[in-house]
């Protein structure tokens, strides 16, 4: 029998929300987070709907107590960092061995962008204060400093799927007892690099997202962060808490068709959610809650819904994707999906998948469309797939 | 459980070999990798479309795989702490210029951190885990961990593990800002950075691969037993001792210390307090004088450790006088005092 990895506490801040209950309370009330761009400052503001957390930087920065000059994505981690952290921070024992596992796809880029826009037209121009911030490690280590965690921090970029991969590596740490707790997850924040970045492949969406829609036609972008508080057996004993539930199972695999885009066949994907499963010992029947990956991209939801055909059958759980409230994340939407499982779980809840009408035509798949509570749910699935093929499932059971 | 270490790829500024010079700085504070000839190793075709950084790392990594007589990998595992920055920089300098207008995809794609990881996979069909640590100089630290517990984990007999940094023209007129490289730099070789009395050091790049396995090769035994990290940790004194003893170790079993000196008279003062009492007599060799600094360096400081355990040839005077088989090499590195390492490797 495999050591237990529990889940002890759940911190995030997205687009519906700079706190999990606030984040519940909008998709109980169907309330998406996308809109308009109001802070990003990209020459297609009036293009393109975001999903942007609906505070400034300085907002952000009274919220967090962190000074606020530094990255957005810096006061995005802290924010949900410290919300995970503060369940427990208290009943830490001082033998624990304490880590942050934290991922990112462009780290500190908001701030990057002024300053090389500065340096563009003179090199001994930029503040060097805007790009102090660039390397992806340096937001870890101001939310790392800020909770006050030195025993392991570390940083894992893989695109889309960096913040499934941080979880994972986190449980893995814990279950090899290298670490007691893990405050583990992932940060991105809107920058204008990204945005056109997608723009480029063309799979922005000018109107909001549709996932598994017949009719959809690409993502919105999203920023946000999240991060689960992990904990050993010994340390659950010694804090004396009732776990909201445990991480079960998990599995990486790489789909290695295209450096961008999924195969038709989803094999990656494919390989991902069987290992999760076989990890967990489990079989597909026993799945009540797919949270999806569902970026709402043509590709994405067709080379999703066929590797959950070749899994699941025609007894498909529900399942749903969360990015048609909070949008696409990146680097923090492993971490965001899968805070949002372990509240599916604890509370018995399904959430909507907004704005789906027509199933895709081939796949006849349907996600949930209605808020629901009270739903006997035993196990969660939340997929992660991104760039470079790299594909993460994440697997939480109840107690 | 012991990790061995079955091939390598290395580019880097220098190699040992009877007729490689020892490098030697140009008329900047850094030290570029010495190139293979791509074409030999991978396909023209793709080839064209790489950035240097990606073509350092997948050359590096395909070589470790023939060395290793390995097809296809059970895990892929990349470092990188700057990651793919001219494509980042192409793309920054496109979308600004051209306010956002007109853009093409190509630089964006490659300029994501699992951007080499990813390639290795395309190039090969490889389904396997696949994962990127891309934080500062723990970064290839955390990649070997994770390398190691996945071969702990029993599930897989290898991973290709790998260390990739290039220090490009716009990183290093910025790093040069913050002060980081010296200003003057004298022509010839670089001589050993613990000699040096002056700020700065001088910049490095190279691309590092292993093939791991748990099982020994036939022919060698070196193996590699422990990473640890140490973030802002003050008297590393202790987590020395302690480390060493989680292996039955005592600083007088160490045949050799390789230390990141690298030449900055405001930091590697916390080299020579940390081994003060602790490795007074052992043979210590600074391995930033052949890699330059950069934040993956210790991936090479594993590799020259390996070189040296397997008692292949270093070029006369370079290593410290009386040095013998060393059993135990232990790699302690620092980052600008903030990232501390240390890295065991032995003759198992």
């Amino acid at each position: 029998m495999e050591k237990p990895v529990w889940i002890g506490g759940v911190g995030m801040i997205s687009a519906i929300g700079n706190s999990v209950p606030e984040a519940l309370q909008a998709i109980e009330q169907g309330k998406s987070g996308i809109g308009p761009m109001r802070w990003l400052p990209s020459a297609h503001k009036d293009v393109f709907p975001v999903a942007e957390v609906k505070l400034s930087n300085g907002d952000l920065a009274d919220y967090t107590g962190m000074p606020c000059g530094i990255t957005r994505t810096a006061l995005l981690g802290v924010a949900a960092a410290t919300e995970a952290f503060k369940s427990i921070e208290h009943l830490l024992h001082p033998t624990f061995k304490t880590g942050l596992l934290s991922a990112t796809t462009v780290g500190g880029m908001d701030k990057t962008t002024h300053f090389f826009k500065e340096f563009l037209k003179n090199q001994s121009g930029g503040r060097l204060r805007n790009v102090v911030y660039h390397e992806c490690g340096s937001p870890t280590e101001l939310v790392a400093e800020k909770l006050g965690i030195r025993d392991f921090i570390t940083t894992i970029s893989t695109a889309c799927s960096s913040s499934a991969n941080s979880i994972m590596m986190a449980a893995r740490m814990i279950q090899h007892g290298m670490l007691d707790v893990a405050i583990a997850g992932g940060v991105d924040a809107l920058s204008t690099f990204t945005l056109n970045g997608f723009n480029t492949l063309m799979i922005l969406d000018k109107a909001y997202c549709r996932p598994f829609d017949n009719s959809r036609n690409g993502l919105n972008l999203g920023e946000g962060a999240a991060f689960l508080v992990l904990l050993s057996e010994s340390a659950l004993k010694t804090m004396g808490i009732e776990p909201l539930c445990r991480i079960s199972g998990w599995h990486n695999a790489t789909d290695a068709y295209h450096q961008t885009a999924s195969s038709p066949d989803g094999i990656g994907s494919c390989i991902a959610m069987r290992g999760a499963l076989e990890k967990a010992r489990l079989q597909p029947e026993d799945i009540g809650y797919i949270n999806v990956h569902g970026t709402g991209t043509v590709n994405n939801d067709q080379s999703e819904g066929t590797a959950m055909k070749q899994i699941f059958g025609e007894k498909m759980p529900r399942f749903s994707s969360s990015k048609s409230f909070t949008g696409h994340t990146l680097g923090a939407s492993g971490g965001l999906e899968a805070v949002l499982s372990v509240l599916a779980l604890k509370h018995g809840l399904i959430y909507p998948n907004l704005r789906f009408s027509t199933p895709i035509e081939g796949l006849g798949l349907v996600p949930e469309t209605h808020f629901q509570t009270g739903v006997d749910i035993r196990h969660v699935l939340s997929n992660s797939f991104g760039f470079g093929g790299n594909c993460t499932s994440l697997l939480f059971s109840k107690n | 459980m012991h990790t061995f270490i079955h091939g390598t790829g290395v580019i880097a500024p220098y190699l040992p070999g009877k007729d490689n010079p020892l490098p030697a700085p140009d008329s900047q504070p850094r030290l570029r990798c010495i190139e293979p000839d791509y074409k030999q190793l991978i396909d023209t075709r793709l080839l064209r479309r790489m950035s240097r950084v990606v073509r350092m790392g997948t050359a590096a990594a395909l070589t470790s795989m023939k060395d290793a007589c390995v097809e296809m990998p059970e895990a892929i595992i990349t470092a990188t702490a700057y990651g793919c920055t001219e494509d980042t920089e192409t793309f920054l300098t496109k979308m600004i210029v051209q306010n956002e207008q007109m853009l093409t995809p190509t630089a964006f794609i490659q300029s994501t951190h699992n951007t080499i990881a990813g390639q290795i996979a395309l190039m090969l069909k490889c389904h396997a885990y696949n994962n990127t640590f891309t934080h500062r100089a723990f970064s290839f630290e955390h990649a070997l961990l994770d390398a190691m517990l996945l071969l702990q984990e029993g599930e897989i007999s290898n991973v290709i593990l790998g260390a990739v940094d290039e220090m490009q023209d716009t990183r290093f007129k910025i790093l040069e800002r913050f002060g980081l490289y010296k200003r003057a730099v004298q022509q010839g070789p670089w001589g050993d950075p613990a000699q040096r009395d002056s700020p700065g050091t001088i910049a490095g790049e190279g691309a590092t691969f292993f093939v791991l396995s748990t099982s020994p090769p036939a022919a060698s035994n070196i193996c590699i037993k422990d990473v640890r990290t140490f973030f802002k940790p003050g008297d590393m004194q202790p987590n020395i001792l302690a480390f060493l003893a989680e292996h039955h170790l005592k600083p007088s079993d160490i045949g050799l210390l390789l230390w990141g000196k690298n030449g900055d008279a405001r930091y590697d003062g916390v080299y020579d307090e940390t081994a003060r009492g602790l490795f007074d007599t052992n043979p210590v060799f600074s391995f930033k004088r052949l890699c330059g600094e950069y934040p993956v360096a210790t991936a090479y400081a594993t590799w020259l450790a390996a070189f040296i355990l397997q008692g292949r040839e270093m070029p006369a005077g370079l290593l410290p006088a009386g040095l013998q088989a060393p059993g135990h090499v232990l790699i302690y590195n620092h980052f600008y005092n903030i990232h501390h390492s240390l890295i065991l490797l032995s003759a198992c």
